[in-house]
C-alpha cells in the first residue's frame, strides 16, 4: 500500500471538513478523488502532505506515519496545491532549478521523468512563471513536483481553470507518469475525468460516499436513466420536478437526465404529462450512466 | 549548503525583480538622510530683520554690520518709527525687529548700559526662540569685545558652550536617528513581508513538502537582506561623513559592529513578525504601527526622553532603537568606546536573543 488512510476527521472552527475518511491507494495507482467544491479534497491532501494534524485518525504515505514520521514523507512525496504556487517574479528555468536545489537535485539528474512535459514548456523557459497562460502554469507546476522523481504524486485539482486541451493534455501525462511506477493520488471537481482513473472515491461534504473503478461504478446504477429536452430547459425541470413519480432530476450538457421511481416506466406517459404543461419540441431517450450519474445519485440519498 | 545557496540567489531574484521593494532598499535611506539633512532642520538661515535704530551712532552701527555680516540674517529694511513694527510683522516676511534706544553710545559709555529690544514673530515660537537666541548670542559677543579695551568693567558676560555639537547642527542630531529608522525598516519590515509574501502566495506550503529545514528557510531568508542592511548603513555614513562633514569621533570598527548588531535585532523582530501575521499587509501594518512609531516618537530620536511622562520614559526602555541611539551617539559624537556603551550593547543582544527564541517557539512546521 501506497498511502492509507484510517478514520480521519477533521474540523475547523466549527466547520467538519472530514468525517471519518478511510482509504488505501496501491503502489503505482492512479487514484482519482472525485467531489465538488467543498468537499474537503484540500483538506484530506493537507493532511496527507503533513501540511495539517487530523483530529483523530490515522495516516501513512509509503509506510510513514503523516505525523511522527512527516520529515520522511517531505522527501519522498511531489505535492501541487489548488492554487499555483511557484515564484511569479522567477522564470521557468529558475523556478525548476529553485525545487531542484532544495531537493538536493539537478534538472538533468531525473530529466528522462519530466523529458515529456518539459519540452511543451521549453521554448518559454525564460518566461517569468507570473507570465504563463494557466495550462503552462500547470505543467510548470508538475514539472517542478515531479524534479527529485517523489514515490508519490499528490496533485489537488491540477486541471480546474485549464482549457480542455490541455487538460486533456495533462492527463495523458499522468497516465505515461504512472509507467514510470508513481503513485499518483489526483482530485478534480470534473466527473468526467473520473474514468480516466485506476480507481476513484467519490466525496461530498467530508465523506467518502463510494470508492470503486470507474467502471464498477457505473455498472452498479440501478435506475435507468434518460435524456429529456424540450423548447424550454427551465421551465422542463420545474414540470419535471413536480412529476408525481421523478425520482432525479438534474440538468446535464444539453439536456436533463431523468430518473423514474417506478419499474415500470414508459417514455410515452412521461410525454404525455409533459405536453399536458405545455412545453413542446420534447425529445426523451434513454442513455448510459456517467460517472457524475451515480454521483448524484448517491449524493440525494 | 548548496541548497542554502541555492535559496539565497532565488532570494536576491526576488529583491532585484521587485522595483518596489528595490526603492525602499535604496532610494528610502537616502531620500530619507537628505530630507533630515537639509530640509527638515532645526537651524535658522538667512532670517530676514528689520532695524528700528533712534540712534545711530557707532555702536549700532557696529552692531548692525555685526549681524548682518551673519549667514543667519538678512537685513531686509530699516523703519523710522515704532508705529511701523507692527505693519511689517503683518506681511509676515520679517521675523524679527532690533529697535535701539536714543543715545545708545552715549548711555553705554556714561551709564555703562544700553538697551535694545528685540521683537520676535512668535506665531512660529521654536523658530522665533531660536532667532532670540541667535541674536543675544551676537549681542553677547560684541558687549565682550568692547569690554576688552575697558580695564576697569567687571560686568559678568554669561558664556555659553554648546559640547559634541558646538554650531547646534541638527545634522548631526538626524544621522544616528535616521540610520537607526532605515536599519529598523529595511530589516524588520523587508524581512517579515518577504517571509508572509511565501506564506500569502502559496510558495510556503510547497516549502514545507520539501526537505528543505524551516531554519534553513528563515536564515536564508534573513541573509539577503543583512547584506544589503550593511551596504544602507555604509551609504547613510558615507553620506553623511561627506555631504554633511560630520565627523566620526570614536572607532569605525566599533561602529560597523553595533550597526551589525542592530540589524540581526531588526532582523530577529522582523521573523517574529511574520510568524504572527498570515498576509504581507498585516506585516506592514505591524511594522509601521509597532516599529516606526516607536521608533520615531519614544527612541529619543526626535524628542528627549528625560521630558518624557514616567509611563512613556519606561516604555522607551523596551524599544531596541532607544539603546541603539545612545551607542551610536555615543560613538559619532562623544567618540567613546565599547567601556561606555557595553550596558545598551547587552540589552540589544538580550532582546536578540529574547526575539529569536520567541520566534523559534512560533514557528509552524505545518500549516496550522
Amino acid at each position: 500500500m501506497s498511502i492509507t488512510v484510517t478514520n480521519i476527521s477533521k474540523s475547523y472552527k466549527n466547520v467538519e471538513a472530514l468525517k471519518d475518511v478511510s482509504f488505501n491507494v496501491k503502489s503505482g495507482e492512479l487514484f482519482g478523488l472525485i467531489g465538488p467544491d467543498g468537499a474537503g479534497k484540500t483538506t484530506l491532501f493537507r493532511i496527507l502532505t503533513t501540511l495539517l494534524k487530523a483530529n483523530s485518525g490515522t495516516a501513512s504515505v509509503t509506510g510513514f506515519d503523516v505525523v511522527t514520521d512527516y520529515k520522511d514523507i517531505r522527501n519522498c512525496v511531489g505535492y501541487m496545491p489548488g492554487k499555483f504556487s511557484l515564484y511569479q517574479d522567477l522564470t521557468i528555468e529558475e523556478n525548476l532549478n529553485f525545487f531542484a536545489t532544495i531537493f538536493n537535485t539537478t534538472l538533468e539528474e531525473n530529466y528522462e521523468l519530466i523529458k515529456d512535459i518539459y519540452v511543451q514548456i521549453e521554448p518559454f523557459k525564460n518566461r517569468r512563471a507570473g507570465q504563463l497562460s494557466g495550462g503552462m502554469k500547470q505543467k510548470l507546476a508538475l514539472c517542478c513536483a515531479l524534479i527529485h522523481k517523489p514515490k508519490v504524486l499528490f496533485l489537488d485539482e491540477p486541471t480546474t481553470g485549464v482549457d480542455p486541451v490541455s487538460r486533456k493534455e495533462f492527463w495523458e501525462m499522468l497516465k505515461r507518469l504512472q509507467q514510470k511506477h508513481i503513485t499518483i493520488l489526483v482530485s478534480t471537481p470534473y466527473m468526467d475525468e473520473a474514468a480516466l482513473c485506476d480507481r476513484i472515491a467519490l466525496i461530498q461534504d467530508g465523506e467518502i460516499l463510494q470508492i470503486d473503478t470507474p467502471k464498477a461504478m457505473i455498472s452498479h446504477h440501478k435506475k435507468d436513466i434518460y435524456n429529456v429536452s424540450a423548447h424550454n430547459m427551465y421551465q422542463l425541470i420545474n414540470v419535471l420536478k413536480q412529476y408525481k413519480h421523478q425520482h432525479s432530476v438534474y440538468p446535464f450538457g444539453a439536456f436533463v437526465h431523468y430518473t423514474d421511481s417506478r419499474t415500470d416506466f414508459n417514455m410515452a406517459d412521461l410525454k404525455a404529462y409533459l405536453e399536458s404543461k405545455s412545453l413542446s419540441e420534447i425529445k426523451i431517450e434513454k442513455t448510459l450512466p456517467t460517472i457524475e450519474d451515480t454521483f448524484m445519485e448517491l449524493a440525494t440519498t | 549548503m548548496k541548497r542554502f545557496k541555492g535559496f539565497i540567489t532565488k532570494e536576491f531574484y526576488h529583491i532585484f525583480r521587485d522595483k518596489r521593494s528595490l526603492f525602499i532598499l535604496f532610494g528610502m535611506p537616502i531620500a530619507q538622510i537628505m530630507l533630515f539633512g537639509f530640509a527638515i532642520t532645526n537651524e535658522i538661515n538667512n532670517v530676514d530683520i528689520a532695524i528700528l535704530d533712534h540712534a545711530k551712532d557707532i555702536n549700532t552701527t557696529e552692531i548692525i554690520n555685526k549681524i548682518s555680516a551673519s549667514k543667519h540674517f538678512n537685513i531686509n529694511q530699516y523703519i523710522e518709527k515704532e508705529s511701523d513694527i507692527e505693519a511689517i510683522f503683518k506681511k509676515g516676511k520679517i521675523k524679527a525687529v532690533l529697535n535701539f534706544e536714543n543715545d545708545f553710545s552715549k548711555k553705554l559709555v556714561k551709564e555703562h548700559q544700553a538697551s535694545i529690544q528685540l521683537i520676535t514673530d512668535a506665531t512660529d515660537p521654536n523658530t522665533a526662540n531660536t532667532i532670540s537666541n541667535y541674536l543675544n548670542a551676537i549681542l553677547i559677543q560684541y558687549q565682550k569685545e568692547i569690554n576688552q579695551d575697558i580695564t576697569l568693567n567687571y560686568q559678568i558676560i554669561p558664556q555659553t558652550r554648546m559640547v559634541f555639537n558646538p554650531e547646534l547642527k541638527s545634522v548631526y542630531m538626524f544621522v544616528p536617528g535616521v540610520m537607526t529608522i532605515i536599519l529598523m525598516l529595511v530589516s524588520a519590515m523587508m524581512t517579515s513581508i518577504s517571509i508572509t509574501k511565501e506564506k500569502e502566495l502559496g510558495t510556503m506550503e510547497i516549502l514545507l513538502v520539501s526537505p528543505i529545514k524551516p531554519i534553513q528557510v528563515i536564515v536564508g531568508k534573513v541573509f539577503p537582506y543583512i547584506f544589503l542592511s550593511i551596504i544602507n548603513a555604509i551609504i547613510i555614513v558615507t553620506l553623511s561623513l561627506f555631504i554633511f562633514k560630520m565627523p566620526i569621533q570614536g572607532s569605525i570598527l566599533l561602529l560597523g559592529l553595533e550597526s551589525v548588531l542592530f540589524i540581526i535585532t531588526a532582523l530577529s523582530l522582523g521573523i517574529l513578525i511574520s510568524t504572527i501575521s498570515e498576509t504581507q499587509q498585516t506585516a506592514m501594518m505591524i511594522s509601521l504601527m509597532g516599529l516606526m512609531l516607536p521608533v520615531i516618537l519614544l527612541s529619543g530620536f526626535i524628542f528627549p526622553i528625560s521630558s518624557m511622562p514616567l509611563p512613556l520614559q519606561l516604555i522607551s526602555n523596551i524599544i531596541p532603537a532607544k539603546w541603539f541611539i545612545i551607542i551610536i551617539k555615543g560613538i559619532m559624537l562623544k567618540g567613546v568606546g565599547i567601556q561606555f556603551i557595553w550596558k545598551e550593547t547587552l540589552i540589544l543582544i538580550g532582546m536578540t536573543v529574547f526575539f529569536i527564541v520567541l520566534s523559534v517557539k512560533n514557528y509552524k512546521i505545518r500549516l496550522e
